[in-house]
């Protein structure tokens, strides 16, 4: 059976003429970023690093939500977990992420009520049929998870479900590009923009973005032909000295987004300062309760506080996520940090940048040799 | 985690519906989209379908490629 609207982008005779156009237009040597996790597991799945000339660096910036959540956050997570008729629900990604001294895995395995679930309808279900535990949702991701989230607030108010709460660590892509550029050290000559939170925020999201920090960005889907797309509307950008915003995923990318979403996103939920992994505090890049909802507000109910916990020592993943190092770079990746014992977030993620390094065997910064 | 592949609902009851993705059946939200119809390809995440693909976009753009490279496939020895 055929996937519409999927495998006619993955056409190998395009792929392959995109893969010459791209081979015969590049010529400086760039840096190219993209921001979303999905994006880069696709890109090693793929392998499109190794078949893109040597000109081109592809790196993988701060787009996997678990791997830019801050460690005091996670170890928030952890201290709720901990407390009597709690239970926590969460998408898997979060289970294994080592905060100071456990994980939400390990805090399972002692006994503590911990569930994984597939929507956050699925958590006021859990809600429902418990009412004499207080069901928290641990919200983490972009603007793409957050109006689901939000979504399911409005429901537990509709439903007058009092024992549901969420933790809103929720972020904004926008304002960590912006915080991307204005790191000295980084080094980024156009971005691959995330394709679902475009979905949702719409490409005229982006637009005070690039007039303020003028840089090639292309919206990219996931599929080879438009990864392939996408980069080679930034290689004859960068070619022609243009620094615009194009939209390589019109079938499901407009100017103005999804506004129902972000209907139910801003009814929720405000911009507020946030404390990202490897970059710290970017301002308005976090999105917090409105006050209307505050009573939703998992951080008020168990008075949580965060710490401005340290990142694990000689752990690396800041500065991979800003595309400064890369997983070879790092002293602990697999000698300390692996995928069965990880030590920061980019190798416990799926979506993270360490753990495909790992997966798919680079040996240098070029490409991917095998495919597991 | 976004799926990147769009699935087709099949089912609408309400606010509800269900959706196939190559075999694959799950209950989604259509809370967030306009006008949910049978057929439709919808992007789903988190239990939710957050987007309606424009089918003749979809078709436009990948027909705007094949003419844009064609040219490209023509010197294509390579098979």
């Amino acid at each position: 059976m055929s996937i519409k609207h999927a495998e006619e982008y993955r056409d190998k005779k395009l792929s392959r003429s995109l893969i010459q156009e791209i081979q015969k237009n590049s010529r400086k040597p760039v840096r190219l970023m993209e921001v979303c996790g999905t994006h880069t597991v696709s890109i090693f799945k793929y392998g499109i690093r190794s078949i893109l000339p040597k000109t081109i660096s592809l790196l993988s910036g701060p787009g996997c939500p678990v791997c830019v959540t801050a460690q005091g956050e996670i170890d928030a997570f952890i201290e709720l977990s901990r407390k009597k008729d709690v239970i926590i629900t969460t998408f898997g990604d979060l289970m294994r992420v080592p905060g100071s001294n456990s994980s939400l895995q390990q805090e399972r395995a002692k006994g503590q009520d911990i569930r994984m679930v597939y929507s956050a309808f699925d958590a006021l279900e859990i809600a429902k049929i418990n009412p004499d535990k207080e069901v928290v949702f641990l919200g983490v991701g972009f603007e793409t998870t957050a109006p689901t989230i939000a979504a399911s607030v409005l429901s537990a108010q509709v439903m007058n479900l009092t024992n549901f709460s969420v933790i809103s660590a929720h972020k904004k892509v926008v304002p960590a590009l912006t915080a991307l550029l204005q790191t000295k050290e980084v080094n980024i000559n156009g971005f691959l923009l995330p394709g679902h939170v475009s979905v949702i925020i719409g490409a005229g999201a982006y637009r005070g973005f690039i007039k303020n920090y003028p840089i090639p960005c292309v919206i990219a889907g996931f599929e080879p032909v438009d990864i392939l797309t996408s980069i080679h509307m930034l290689i004859k950008q960068i070619e022609t000295g243009k620094k615009d915003l194009e939209n390589a995923y019109p079938r499901a990318v407009t100017e103005e987004g999804n506004s129902k979403a972000k209907s139910l996103l801003n009814t929720v939920f405000q911009s507020g300062n946030a404390i990202w992994r490897g970059i710290g505090p970017i301002p308005d890049s976090g999105l917090f309760f409105q006050k209307a909802y505050e009573a939703f507000d998992a951080t008020r109910r168990f008075q949580i506080s965060y710490q401005q916990t340290p990142e694990p020592k000689g752990c690396a993943c800041g500065e991979v996520l800003t595309g400064i190092k890369t997983p070879l770079d790092c002293t602990l990746y697999k000698k300390i940090c692996t995928p069965l014992h990880p030590v920061g977030p980019c190798m416990v993620s799926s979506e993270g940048i360490c753990a495909a390094y790992d997966k798919y065997h680079v040996e240098n910064n070029r490409g991917s040799c095998n495919d597991d | 985690m976004c799926l990147a592949i769009p699935s087709k609902i099949i089912r609408i009851v309400g606010d509800m519906g269900t959706v196939d993705v190559d075999g694959v059946k799950r209950d989604v939200s259509l809370l967030m989209i306009e006008e949910p119809q049978l057929g439709d390809y919808v992007i789903v995440h988190a239990g939710f379908a957050i987007h309606k693909i424009d089918e003749i976009t979809a078709k436009e753009t990948l027909q705007l490629l094949k003419e844009a490279l064609a040219f490209v496939e023509k010197d294509d020895i390579s098979n």
